[in-house]
């Protein structure tokens, strides 16, 4: 390729971004693809980009309210993603903001890139403990087994997850993958150009960065 | 399922392992990153590094270290020690690290674990309990290593710290710390039991049995060593094989 492909990681004051930027040049490294990673915070690089990375921790409300306080970055996000159909990446909360809406600390807009709800896990179980921290072990729906993204993953892989709040996807075939947690617990959305990972790929040891990898070379 | 995680932690002195691995075959022996790197490649669930630099003026370090871990390490990291202020919080996440282990700013002022909770979420804010047996049944929370007696019950300060929005506790026994002979298991379960957010057992352990002991009696979800791994009497491999065997669900390393 003449200029490197951009991969833009959005800052918006939220996420871990040193983590995610390292394993995603990594990533990219291993697999051979050339990409420049970029972690930035201006819109036109996002809408520029030719892949775009959404991380984010903390609580939803307060994720969409960075989000939106970046002038022109929800607009450049809607034109790479939206428009453009550029391959996209939620982490954690960013995955989250693909939905309506999201209901941790009152009821707080999504970007509604998928039909669903963010709600609080509440595991019939009292043993079990809230935030869902550690890692967990994978189940692929049919949807999922079949992704690019997903490529290489056995049934069973683990995976660094820390949080409260999960995706309840409306649509059955946006759920990719789930975890068990005294219930299922969804763990990957996607849908088109569009996937989500409720875990951390970035924490996930080697297989996070397969993860990552398989997206870097993702045509939707 | 999720799995019990096993937490090897670096004691961490201006920059350098203070109680570390001896692997010989490292280049620097004493660097925290090398040996981050070995406990990552050895599927360690998460790592914890405790700053116990004196100093303030070297206190800087450590970011210096989390930053060069983050880099080439992409697996949890926890740092704790010297924690006192917000900024230390957000530079701390800045550089690298997943979470801020508070310890003697939390017992001071409870609002700070609040505060730290609200502006950076629950999820990377940990709060370590150390705690001392007083009379059966009853333990203390204590600062400066042990030495100083804060009057305050550990179990109600569990569930204070959890309703100030902890995302995990810490918990570490003042009275087992460096003997070698397995955690309290009464002090765990009675916090483990008292709050919802996950508990990390630490202090104590000597044996592989004692890892088992601290998920399947103490409730804990996680525990946490220092000697065992890092003078080589265990490996990663072997802890993980021991639970296993045992009936705890872990993570399996390697491939």
């Amino acid at each position: 390729m003449a200029t490197a492909e951009t991969v833009a990681i959005i800052d918006y004051g939220s996420g871990n971004l040193r983590s995610a930027e390292k394993s995603f040049a990594r990533a990219a490294a291993e697999a051979g693809t050339g990409q420049r990673i970029l972690v930035t915070d201006d819109p036109a690089e996002v809408a520029g980009a030719a892949r775009v990375v959404l991380p984010g921790v903390g609580a939803f409300g307060d994720c969409r309210r960075g989000l939106a306080a970046v002038a022109g970055m929800e607009a450049a996000l809607e034109e790479a993603v939206r428009r453009r159909r550029v391959p996209f990446f939620g982490i954690c909360v960013g995955m989250q903001l693909m939905a309506e809406w999201g209901l941790e600390h009152g009821r707080h807009a999504g970007l509604g890139w998928l039909k669903g709800t963010v709600e609080l896990i509440e595991p019939a179980d009292p043993a079990l403990k809230i935030p869902h921290m550690g890692w967990n072990e994978l189940r692929l729906e049919a949807a999922g087994a079949a992704h690019p993204v997903l490529a290489g993953l056995d049934h069973g892989e683990h995976f660094y997850f820390v949080h409260s709040y999960a995706f309840r996807p409306a649509e059955r075939s946006d759920l990719l993958a789930t975890v068990d947690y005294g219930g299922p617990v969804t763990a990957i959305v996607g849908r088109d150009n569009m996937i989500g990972t409720q875990f951390h790929p970035e924490k996930s040891q080697d297989a996070g960065l397969r993860v990552i990898a398989n997206f870097l070379r993702w045509t939707p | 399922m999720l799995k019990a995680r096993i937490i090897p932690c670096l004691d961490v002195k201006d920059g350098r392992v203070v109680k570390g691995v001896n692997f010989v075959d490292l280049r620097d022996a004493g660097d925290p990153v090398e040996q981050a790197k070995v406990y990552d490649a050895a599927g360690a669930d998460e790592l914890c590094f405790l700053d116990i630099t004196a100093s303030h003026e070297k206190r800087g370090i450590i970011l210096d270290v989390v930053r060069r871990t983050a880099e080439q390490c992409f697996m949890p990291l926890t740092v704790g020690g010297g924690i006192r202020t917000i900024e230390d919080v957000r530079r701390l996440l800045l550089a690298g690290a997943d979470k801020a282990s508070i310890n003697t700013a939390a017992v001071n002022n409870p609002d700070f674990v609040r505060e730290a909770a609200e502006k950076f979420g629950s999820q990377c804010i940990v709060v370590a309990v150390d705690a001392k047996s007083t009379a059966p049944g009853k333990w203390e929370i204590f600062t400066h290593g042990g030495r100083t007696a804060t009057g305050i019950d550990a179990v109600e300060y569990a569930r204070l710290v959890e309703a100030n929005g902890a995302g995990e506790i810490l918990l570490t026994s003042m009275d087992r710390d460096g003997t070698g002979i397995g955690f309290d298991i009464a002090l765990t379960r009675a916090i483990a039991d008292a709050v919802r957010i996950p508990v990390i057992a630490s202090g104590g352990v000597g044996t592989l049995d004692h890892l088992v002991e601290g998920i399947r009696d103490g409730h804990a979800t996680a525990v946490l060593a220092a000697s065992i791994f890092h003078f080589g009497t265990f490996s990663i491999a072997q802890a993980k094989a021991h639970m296993a065997a045992a009936g705890v669900a872990i993570r399996p390393t390697g491939p």
